[in-house]
């Protein structure tokens, strides 16, 4: 056991299972010799060697139909793109090539791709490195697309994914790269890729959250707790597919719910999570469902994204008002 | 004080001849059946003299007999290879089975002749999964998003060459609209950075449905667009099969060898619609425009030659046309007699295995198809 980073921890990640599966590949901009401009893959390429870990020329619809065509050859490409607002040049290859293989060859083919991309507010970066793009993403049948909001998870969830076989979006949060550390066991474990996790157990409201929006929930728990509520919450993990059991399960104690994203409001995850709880929960509830977003805008220039980003006072007003309808 | 321009760098006269390379189209046999190349002309057999003319007929034929079949209601979307034969005959002839095809929409005659059956042609046609179920061919399904076939097609040369395959490519056909997409120039560049074996064709049939090749570029060929990645290239006539198969297979051999990428452009004409589905030439081009290009004619051109040298009758034609007729209206009866897939096992194919909503899903269609 050692204590690591979020980034950390999936570069302990993709250590193991580009030591366990001699068919994985790491490819991207800046992934080899440079190791990732955040260092996510540093000292991979020393390890195992530039036919497994290398550059690419800069294009990233190129990256991600490289990885179709490899996958097609019977490799397991763990491609990246830089920076998730960058998906918008590849949005082909998830949205109309990758996630639809398996589908057009009769269930015969599959397409094991993870492909790794930074996102997320807070860290004052140029435009379209920080967006958060999952409600685009999905909405993509056959392409599962999830986030880590811990160190712990993030190991685990990174080998589960490469070892999966359909294409995976893999969403790493840069305002927890190196904001939180873990105990991380050595060599491998898994974390699976399609439930949430009670992160912390409550009685009197649930707030369903992920990314690093359950670090801020945490924060609000912690702060409820100190008046005697009790808050659970509820790490989503997977934003497709939504593990729905989890929220359920815990609303029938609770009977109340926010839930929270750092993505902008319209359709998308956190309204996935609200129609859910709506069409199959509703009877359990008595008040209506929090939502905490941000708002329906463009982005914001890096001098107002810490405004604009819900965090805990965001969530912990719609709280309030939920605990108090 | 600025000098006037063109008195540093003369672009006036870079421009003016940096397509030279490509000012001659590689041709054995030209459009009135004459040999201008005796010596590449005698390289091939009569055997396969007639085979190239057997498969264009086949081409032609199927292309016929599918149109019928369209008229009649018994088919989907088709991308009509009318005018085609030498381009696509001539080109999968150079290939072998281990080479990993990417076909567009308008390469099904390849894609056959690389191991699909007819009868999956007409079923990709109908919508019926059955089409796209290749087995272990290296076939890919033809690809609707024009481009996409180019990055995925250097990927798996990337593919072919990791696995330390001695003498396997991948090849991918565009048209000429399809040179004007990012993701051409993505393929082209990422073979050539990896020096990756890819076979890259570009059929140029002066047509992007409506639109024509000279608005697609101002380049003066679509070859040289290769040149720019480092991309070795030739433009080749699409109508003479002979020549369009030997710039293939040099192609073919020169990346099998390890040398890298190709490109190879063929000088074609689509003779009918862009598709089946209500398309009208009439609205964008004359017949005069199209007069020298069936006069071109790639079938005619080998009856000629193959006529001279006593290989070819008419009625030897006709007897192989109703022969491919016959196993073609068999194809569609096969077609016709396959299973719609059920929305449940299309259900089944989202993910390995299903997620919680999909299993509701397979669950309410499996309630509904037991009906």
């Amino acid at each position: 056991m050692a204590k690591l980073t979020y980034i950390k921890a999936i570069t302990d990640g993709l250590d193991v299972v580009l030591g366990e599966d001699p068919k994985t590949l790491i490819f991207g901009e800046d992934v080899g010799k440079n190791g990732g401009v955040f260092r996510t893959t540093q000292g991979l390429q020393d390890k195992y060697g530039e036919d497994r870990v290398f550059d690419t020329p800069l294009a990233e619809s190129g990256i991600l139909g490289l990885s179709i065509g490899l996958a097609a050859t019977g490799w397991r490409p763990i491609p990246e793109i830089q920076f998730m607002g960058f998906t918008f040049e590849a949005v082909d290859s998830l949205g109309g090539q990758m996630s639809r293989e398996r589908f057009r060859f009769s269930g015969k083919r599959s397409m094991p791709i993870t492909v790794r991309t930074p996102f997320g507010g807070g860290t004052h970066t140029a435009e379209m490195h920080a967006d958060n793009l999952e409600n685009y993403y999905v909405g993509t049948p056959g392409l599962r697309v999830v986030t880590p909001a811990n160190p712990y998870d993030a190991k685990g969830m990174i080998i589960s994914a490469v070892e999966n076989n359909d294409p995976v979006l893999f969403m790493e949060n840069l305002k927890l790269y190196r904001s939180m550390k873990d105990e991380i066991p050595e060599g491998k474990y898994t974390v699976p890729l399609d439930t949430a996790k009670v992160v912390r157990e409550g009685t009197d409201i649930t707030i369903v959250a992920y990314s690093a929006e359950v670090n801020e929930s945490l924060k609000v728990a912690d702060k409820l707790a100190k008046e005697n509520i009790s808050a659970e919450v509820i790490d989503l993990r997977s934003l497709s597919p939504i593990d729905t059991d989890t929220i359920f399960k815990s609303v029938e104690k609770t009977h109340k719910v926010v839930v929270v994203q750092e993505a902008q409001k319209m359709a998308g995850v956190g309204a996935q999570v609200t129609a859910e709880i709506a069409e199959h929960a509703i009877m359990n509830l008595d008040a209506p469902i929090g939502r905490v977003a941000a708002p329906d805008s463009v982005y914001p220039w890096a001098q107002v994204e810490n405004d604009w980003i819900p965090n805990a006072d965001d969530i912990e007003e719609k709280a309030r008002e939920i605990l108090n309808y | 004080m600025a000098k006037k321009t063109g008195q540093v760098i003369d672009f006036a006269s870079i421009k003016a001849t940096m397509s030279d390379p490509y000012k001659k189209t590689f041709q054995i046999v030209d459009k009135d059946a004459k040999i201008v190349n005796q010596e590449l002309f005698d390289t091939f057999s009569d055997d396969q003299l007639v085979d190239f003319m057997k498969k264009m007929v086949w081409e032609r034929t199927l292309h016929e007999q599918t149109m019928n079949f369209s008229r009649q209601g018994r088919l989907g979307f088709y991308a009509p290879t009318y005018g085609e034969e030498a381009s696509e005959m001539g080109s999968i002839a150079a290939f072998k089975d281990q080479d990993f095809l990417f076909p567009a929409y308008r390469d099904l005659p390849q894609l056959i002749q690389h191991g699909a059956s007819v009868a999956q042609g007409f079923l990709w046609s109908k919508g019926n999964a059955v089409g796209d179920d290749y087995g272990d061919q290296r076939n890919w399904f033809p690809q609707i998003i024009i481009g996409a076939q180019y990055v995925e097609a250097a990927g798996a040369a990337l593919g072919i060459k990791k696995n330390g395959e001695k003498d396997a490519v991948s090849f991918v056909y565009t048209g000429d609209g399809g040179t004007s997409q990012g993701d051409f120039y993505e393929g082209v560049n990422f073979a050539s950075s990896f020096q990756a074996p890819a076979v890259f064709m570009v059929q140029n049939n002066g047509w992007a449905i409506s639109v024509p090749r000279y608005k697609q570029t101002a380049a003066e060929t679509l070859a040289q667009k290769a040149v720019a990645s480092g991309v070795p290239s030739i433009q080749v006539d699409g109508m003479d099969v002979l020549a369009t198969y030997i710039a293939t297979k040099e192609a073919r051999d020169f990346a099998a060898a390890g040398n890298g990428p190709v490109l190879v452009e063929t000088l074609t004409y689509r003779y009918g619609a862009h598709s089946s589905a209500g398309d009208d030439p009439s609205r964008y081009r004359t017949k005069e425009e199209e007069k020298p290009w069936f006069d071109a004619d790639p079938l005619i051109r080998m009856r000629k030659v193959l006529g001279d040298k006593g290989l070819w009758s008419q009625d030897q034609e006709d007897k192989l046309v109703e022969e491919y007729k016959d196993s073609f209206k068999a194809s569609m009866k096969e077609a016709e007699n396959t299973p719609t897939q059920s929305v449940v096992d299309m259900l089944k194919t989202t993910f390995e295995e299903p997620t919680p909503q999909i299993k509701a899903d397979i669950a309410r269609f499996e309630a509904k198809e037991s009906k």
